[in-house]
């Protein structure tokens, strides 16, 4: 019941990955749609400054954007930071300069990577170009990365169209949505209450801690009395055997879950802890299940957790013992 | 002066010891001594706090809803007055003022926390960017921070040695700090992303912070010296970096102006500037002089616990005038990349 040393601290690798499927509005689709053409698209607001990449509304009067408009695939650096040592996923894996750079015809900039030798080759007001991917899927990564124009690089081509020029924006088979990919690397830790728990249920115990102020004992613990806002701290020896307080038949086989439908998904007061934690129950018809009924853990083999809870034998269990609880 | 007649006032900070990991501790463990040391210094217990709001990430947790996890620390059970940003706690910070403000409570807890250590957090923040045009580049914090870094470098408004003395001098202020976490002589090191070396970067780390709030006389009777919260305001840059100018920060002039920074001189700053070159931006935003301390705590180049470091940057300045060193303050706060968005509040002791 005392407070123990804590262990040393538990980690795992958490991999957060989701695809963001996103529609794109008619200014959007127009932009994507036009760098898989190879064609660069602005929008035009009503005062007359060509925003690249385009916006749906004007940032200084929120008023809707639909004009459309070419720009030129050249453009001038306004602003670079060298990036010696890229990080996965960003656009080239040598070192290379982020660049914003406005595009012939453009009055604002578009943030993107540039091929460069190394940072000497690169000052703000240097001109460039887009070198276009391979693959144009309708992304922004269409454009693979700028490329200097000039001495050092290639021959710059003509400036076409030399200013902005209309554009209706119209593509066959335009893009109408992108997904963006993310994958996010974590190592999880669970602290110092959950460690101790996920330690114990390695020795078959389940460990709860109880509030020194309202003395009640919780499972698993998360380091807090949430009635009272305090540190838990005393760690606390609850069951095995606990009693079902309520529970629901599951009919729907969940995806990589090897447990033969229906089964019984139970809340569980174990002996000694004033919060019921949930289980699986098995060993019993799911249409005997009751509340009331007395179970104890059935470990995995491997002893990590208890896989579910089976009936003690034991009569079950008075209402009034655990009607706190349900 | 004439005040509001619901007058408002930081009346308890407390912050956790920003640490690079706090691999022993849940989000909710680094937070509880950060809430029992403000609910003491108050005496307010759980239940006596009208309002409750907290800043927090998912995407730094790496888990959905994981402010909920924390809200056993503040007593949730029976049910209470509770709100949650998903940014940094500066901004519940906001909300609870206009609680406050319109009558609906007298006290709040405000409370932030970031663990950075789980994750990799320049990879993490590109997920806030633009997802269209921006996200599908990763690119990091650092490079965002450093195209600002170059633009206000060809602008002439400063150059790297200049950065390195903002660096020098932040931790040198934050040797006085004890829960700094780089504090003293530290190299300026490498160049992370040209033109910004390590040392005109934050550290990254966990950490966690709260403040109290209370209206009128009940902030009297729970301090000594409360700090009044005289203006306050937040406002945001327009969506696409390159639409902005990134050597002015208008969106923080214009808070600053909203919040009655400007019609007297303050003697404390407090600037939400994680890269040294964003303190340049700052103070030409804010138009301060040689009169006023600059991050006296070290400021986010000490230590930077993301979703924490603004709500810290007013518990600071409080904390200043709570003990009689300010008299007037100016607090800042940032979120996203290049200053994309910045609260200004402004904070004075009464005058004896
Ligand atoms: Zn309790």
């Amino acid at each position: 019941m005392t407070a123990a040393p804590p262990p040393e601290a538990l980690r795992a690798p958490l991999v957060v990955e989701f695809p963001f499927t996103r529609s794109l509005g008619p200014v959007q689709s127009a932009f994507l749609t036009g760098l898989r053409e190879r064609v660069v698209l602005g929008a035009r607001t009503s005062g007359g400054t060509v925003l690249v990449p385009p916006a749906e509304y004007d940032p200084a009067t929120a008023e809707e954007l639909r004009d459309l408009v070419e720009v030129a695939p050249a453009g001038t650096v306004t602003t670079w930071a060298w990036n010696d040592r890229p990080r996965p996923r960003q656009p080239l894996a040598t070192p290379f300069a982020w660049v914003l750079v406005r595009l012939d015809g453009a009055d604002t900039a578009l943030l993107h990577a540039l091929d460069a030798p190394g940072p000497d080759a690169v000052r703000t007001g240097m001109r460039v170009r887009i070198r276009w991917a391979a693959e144009r899927t309708g992304a922004i990564t269409d454009i693979a990365c700028f490329e200097p124009v000039g001495p050092e690089g290639p021959e710059a081509p003509p400036l076409h169209p030399p200013a902005a020029a209309p554009h209706d924006g119209r593509f066959p088979d335009p893009v109408t949505r992108i997904v963006t990919e993310a994958r996010l690397d974590y190592t999880h830790t669970p602290g110092r209450a959950q460690g101790a728990h996920l330690a114990a249920l390695r020795g078959r115990r389940t460990v709860g801690e109880r509030c020194p102020s309202c003395r009640k004992v919780y499972v698993p613990p998360r380091g807090a009395c949430p009635t009272c806002g305090v540190a838990t701290t005393d760690r606390v020896v609850v069951g095995p055997a606990g009693t079902v307080t309520t529970f629901c038949i599951v009919n729907i086989k969940a995806r990589n879950l090897d447990i033969e439908v229906p089964y019984v998904y139970a809340h569980i007061a174990l002996d000694g802890a004033d919060l019921p934690l949930h289980g699986r129950i098995g060993g019993i018809p799911y249409d005997q299940v009751r509340m009331g009924l007395r179970v104890e853990p059935v470990w995995t083999a491997d002893g990590r957790h208890p896989d579910h809870y089976r009936p003690t034998g034991e009569p079950d269990a008075a209402y009034d013992s655990y009607k706190e609880l349900v | 002066m004439p005040r509001h007649e619901r007058d408002i006032a930081v009346v308890a900070f407390a912050q956790s010891d920003h640490r690079r990991r706090t691999d022993d501790l849940s989000e909710l463990e680094m937070l509880l001594p950060v809430l029992d040391e403000v609910r003491e210094r108050t005496g307010l217990r759980a239940r006596d706090i009208g309002f409750t709001c907290s800043g927090s990430s998912d995407y730094l947790a790496g888990r959905p809803f994981s402010f909920t996890m924390t809200l056993d620390g503040v007593g949730a059970w029976p049910p209470i007055s509770e709100s949650h940003v998903e940014t940094d706690g500066a901004w519940a910070l906001y909300e609870a003022w206009v609680k406050l403000r319109t009558g609906q409570a007298d006290t709040a807890l405000v409370y932030a926390y970031g663990k950075s250590s789980p994750g990799s957090l320049r990879d993490v923040l590109t997920r806030q960017l633009d997802p269209y045009y921006l996200a599908p580049l990763w690119p990091d914090s650092v490079a965002l921070a450093a195209l600002q870094a170059r633009a206000l470098i060809d602008a002439g408004d400063t150059d790297e040695e200049a950065l390195a003395a903002i660096a020098a001098r932040s931790r040198a202020d934050a040797a006085a700090n004890p829960h700094a976490q780089l504090a003293g002589a530290v190299p300026h090191g490498g160049h992370q992303v040209r033109p910004l070396r390590t040392g005109d970067c934050p550290p990254v780390g966990d950490g966690a912070a709260a403040v109290v709030l209370a209206a009128g006389d009940t902030a009297r009777r729970l301090c000594g010296r409360p700090a009044w919260i005289t203006g306050i305001d937040h406002r945001i840059e327009a969506h696409s970096l390159g639409v902005r100018d990134l050597t002015d920060s208008p969106s923080t002039r214009l808070a600053a102006q909203r919040a009655g920074l400007f019609t007297a001189p303050v003697d404390t700053a407090e600037l939400h500037a994680p890269f040294t070159s964003q303190e340049v931006v700052l103070r030409k935003a804010l138009r301060l002089g040689r009169s006023t301390a600059v991050n006296p705590s070290g400021g986010a180049l000490a230590a930077n616990p993301v979703m924490a470091a603004g709500l810290i940057r007013i518990g600071e300045a409080a904390a200043r005038i709570h003990r009689g060193a300010s008299d007037r303050a100016v607090a800042h706060a940032t979120s996203g990349p290049c200053l994309q968005q910045n609260l200004v509040a402004v904070l004075e002791g009464d005058r004896a």
